[in-house]
């Protein structure tokens, strides 16, 4: 098949994928107790209040016609509105991408290079002290979950030795870029240990390969051999794991956005959910889903380039 | 200053906190009041409601829009800190002989694009929230107003006639989110009011910034902006104030408080009396239809145990009943102790022995499920069995109107005569214990109809008598409001939440 035929045929599969998602998002949120009106009213739920709330937002349609209005408007490049603001849903993700979009860039800028040459450094120095060292490091960095590692970052860093602001908030972070700073440790702390033991996995099994020993018996240069022979080998599964960072970056990262005030899409989605607002968390739903298919598409046809015999595009 | 660090520890970083040396931690706590100076922004830090929040004074809901409504514009009254109302756009008000018709004087203000505030303001803002079609929050309040009949005496005085005596009037007038707009205004994208600050910008779920309105009528603001942000983590509004991002941080836990209170890097601000924190039995139904258990439920509750542990401290013991220290409070009704002795003979006469009841709760609130696994435990002695069932916190507050038959509550200020017509009458809509009782209903009619303070005084404790007795609420703490600032910051007041001199930003000043 041609890479071509191939981009194709997934991209076809991807929208029935968004689709389903779709679906199950809806059912989901329907499934949850209480609805918009609900949810909006809060510790005043007066019913007659409520019902109110209900027929101006049109909830009492059923919600299967509300499904299909609101696929209708889709399929003619309308996300509707929210149901408790009445602003555009596409307003909603405005205000979220760029946050969302600067902390990935950010973090991936970051997080390719040194993984990968740390990976390399280390799969060259394997079974030495350095190697040693950097896979414990790498393995004990792994197991901290986000959240704890920020506190303890924003308790260190940013209230008791003032270094670094412990949050964003009221800042703009292209104007005032130390406030990325300690978000984008946390970011890229579980990532980079990740990608780096891959890297470096992947790599010792190139060296150790056939076609690795006949390139180094032809006289070549190590530094040859190593750059331009092994390590697109052994980039294929990185470029994976590479593909399912960007997917959970460019969803938001909770975590992150709540401990450090930077309200990215995440932050919308909760936010959505919690108010039962549809409109929003369909809007919020279909940008994720193209999203991650986009992006694993992309990885896909990457590790196909770089190592035609193991990628997964045959 | 024996533990710079109760906070990281409770979190479990004992080894990393110990390891550092707090710089300062020996500064004297600054308390004494500066003099009023002019200048300055304060950041303010809040929890909101994300993107979707508006700016329609009449929709708010959460204490951010409160606070910048309140800044913003204004009300014909608010709320002085024992609920009391205190004129504001009004200058006076002044009731007929039977309470049915309210004449209003307003005084010589102006909105921030120079015209007066009229009658004519007045009465389109409150046909606004009284509109059939919309659901604003504070139409219940209003909903006593007869609009065809009120009318506009002049530019100034306004003549409410209502529908029903109704003494306590003031009260309506100051409901929560009854602000003046200019008459026929919907757009509120670039809001105009009369309040003491004037719009400048808005980022829907991140920061409004405002400015001084210097001809407004109670004086101008001392602070030239007001910026309010938005961080829904109370752990991000501390770090944010103590790193000195932002200047007044809102809603802190008692928990916060009590780590940074003598640090001497920020100012702990509480407000006594600021919100009640009970548990709510539906007397209509079984097993709390029996007066018998629920008075052994008042008996067995350890409320020191409860202010203690889920208030840590910031708080005060309640009587079950609403308001303490507020205006009409019965005072004189002794305070409930604990007596585990008559609790079990309650529940034995109520044939109630070994029941097992669930407590709807969930994280609506601060300290809710905290409270529901303590008072279990309490519950648990007097041979109760209390599960603790734990709901979706979006939808608590419908769901445990209609459902179940013990769950926790809480409410913010207002005053008593608000919470018995919101709740405790037959018709109220938000009835949470379902106490619907002709004869209730009768004295609470009377005693918004009874002009003489003193004898309307009286009615006022009558009502409240019967719900110590035998009422479905069961108060067990009245919760202090606590707010963190810069040590910068002076004249923050101590006020209920939802009060006048709360969150009321034109009289702070920076030092």
């Amino acid at each position: 098949m041609t890479l071509g035929r191939y981009t194709c045929r997934r991209l076809l599969l991807g929208s029935v994928q968004v689709l389903a998602v779709l679906v199950a998002v809806f059912l989901l949120v329907e499934a949850l107790p209480g609805d918009a009106a609900v949810a909006l009213a809060g510790d005043n739920p007066d019913p007659a209040r409520v019902a109110a709330i209900r027929s101006a937002m049109g909830l009492e349609n059923p919600a299967a016609q509300r499904f299909a209005t609101w696929l209708g408007g889709l399929l003619s490049g309308d996300l509707g509105s929210s149901l408790v603001s009445d602003r555009p849903v596409t307003e909603f993700i405005a205000a979220g991408l760029p946050t969302t979009l600067l902390l990935a860039g950010v973090t991936l800028l970051l997080l390719v290079p040194s993984s990968v040459l740390l990976g390399v450094f280390v799969a060259r120095r394997a079974g030495g002290r350095v190697d040693r060292v950097v896979t414990a490091a790498t393995i004990g960095l792994h197991a901290v979950p986000e959240f704890a590692l920020a506190i303890v970052l924003v308790a260190l860093f940013g209230v008791e030795l003032g270094w670094l602001p412990p949050t964003a908030l009221g800042a703009d972070p292209l104007a005032d870029p130390a406030v990325l700073v300690l978000p984008v440790l946390v970011l890229l702390a579980r990532p980079l240990c990740a990608v780096t033991r891959l890297v470096r996995a992947a790599m010792v099994d190139a060296l150790a390969s056939d076609y690795v020993r006949h390139a180094r018996r032809l006289g070549l240069t190590r530094a040859r051999v190593d750059y331009a022979h092994a390590l697109p080998n052994a980039l294929a599964p990185a470029v994976q794991q590479l593909a399912r960072t960007t997917d959970w970056l460019l969803g938001g990262v909770i975590v992150v956005e709540a401990v450090f005030v930077l309200p990215g899409l995440g932050t919308s989605l909760v936010d959505a959910v919690a108010g039962r607002d549809m409109p929003v968390v369909q809007g919020l739903a279909v940008l994720f889903g193209v999203t991650t298919v986009l992006v694993n598409l992309a990885a896909d046809i990457i590790a196909f380039r770089l190592a035609p015999r193991a990628g997964s595009a045959a | 200053m024996t533990d710079p660090f109760p906070t990281l520890r409770r979190r479990g970083f004992l080894a990393l906190a110990g390891g550092l040396a707090l710089a300062g931690c020996a500064g004297t706590q600054a308390t004494e009041s500066s003099a009023p100076r002019s200048g300055g922004r304060l950041r303010a830090a809040f929890a909101g409601g994300g993107a979707k929040e508006v700016l329609d004074p009449h929709m708010a809901s959460l204490f951010v829009e409160a606070a910048r409504s309140k800044a913003l514009y204004d009300k014909l009254a608010d709320f002085g800190s024992d609920l009391t109302p205190v004129p504001r756009l009004a200058e006076k008000w002044e009731p007929n002989a039977d309470a049915t018709t309210w004449r209003i004087t307003l005084r010589q203000a102006s909105f921030h694009d120079g015209r007066p505030v009229r009658a004519a303001d007045v009465l389109s803002s409150y046909a606004r929230i009284l509109d059939p079609k919309k659901a604003f929050r504070a139409k219940a309040s209003l909903a006593m107003i007869d609009l065809t009949s009120s009318r506009a005496v002049d530019d100034r005085t306004v003549e409410f006639v209502l529908t029903r005596p109704y003494v306590e009037f003031p009260n309506a007038l100051a409901t929560f989110s009854a602000h003046i707009i200019p008459e026929s205004t919907e757009d509120f994208a670039r809001p105009v009011g009369s309040g003491p600050f004037s719009f400048v910008s808005f980022t829907p779920g991140r920061s409004t910034v405002l400015k001084r309105y210097a001809d407004h009528w109670d004086g101008a603001a001392r602070l030239d902006e007001v910026e309010f942000v938005l961080a829904n983590e109370e752990s991000a509004r501390v770090n944010a104030l103590l790193a000195g991002q932002v200047e007044y941080a809102h809603d802190l836990s008692p928990v916060t408080a009590r780590a940074h209170e003598s640090g001497g890097r920020v100012r702990i601000v509480r407000s006594p009396n600021s919100g009640i924190q009970a548990f709510a039995m539906k007397v209509d139904r079984p097993p709390f239809d029996n007066r018998d258990l629920r008075e052994a439920m008042f008996l067995l509750a350890d409320r020191p145990q409860l202010v203690e542990s889920v208030l840590s401290g910031s708080g005060q013991v309640a009587n079950d009943l609403y308001g303490k220290g507020y205006r009409h409070y019965a005072e004189s009704i002794p305070q409930r102790e604990r007596d585990l002795d008559k609790a079990r003979f309650l529940i034995k006469r109520a044939g109630a022995e070994g029941l097992k009841v669930a407590l709807n709760t969930s994280e609506a609130a601060t300290g809710f499920v905290e409270a529901a696994t303590v008072f279990a435990d309490q519950a648990k002695q007097a041979g109760i069995t209390i599960e603790v069932a734990v709901g979706d916190k979006d939808t608590f507050w419908a769901d445990t109107l209609k459902n179940g038959s013990l769950s926790s509550f809480r409410s913010g200020a207002m005053p008593i005569e608000s919470h018995v017509s919101q709740r405790l009458l037959s018709k109220s809509t938000t009835n949470v214990t379902k106490w619907a009782r002709p004869e209730f209903d009768a004295l609470y009619d009377k005693a918004v109809s009874t002009v003489d303070e003193t004898a309307r005084d009286g009615v006022y404790q009558e009502m409240q008598r019967t719900l110590h007795a035998e009422g479905g609420y069961l108060v067990w703490g009245f919760a202090d409001w606590v707010v963190g600032t810069a040590q910068a910051v002076d004249g923050v007041a101590t006020a209920p939440a939802n009060t006048l001199d709360w969150a009321r930003f034109d009289r702070v000043w920076l030092r």
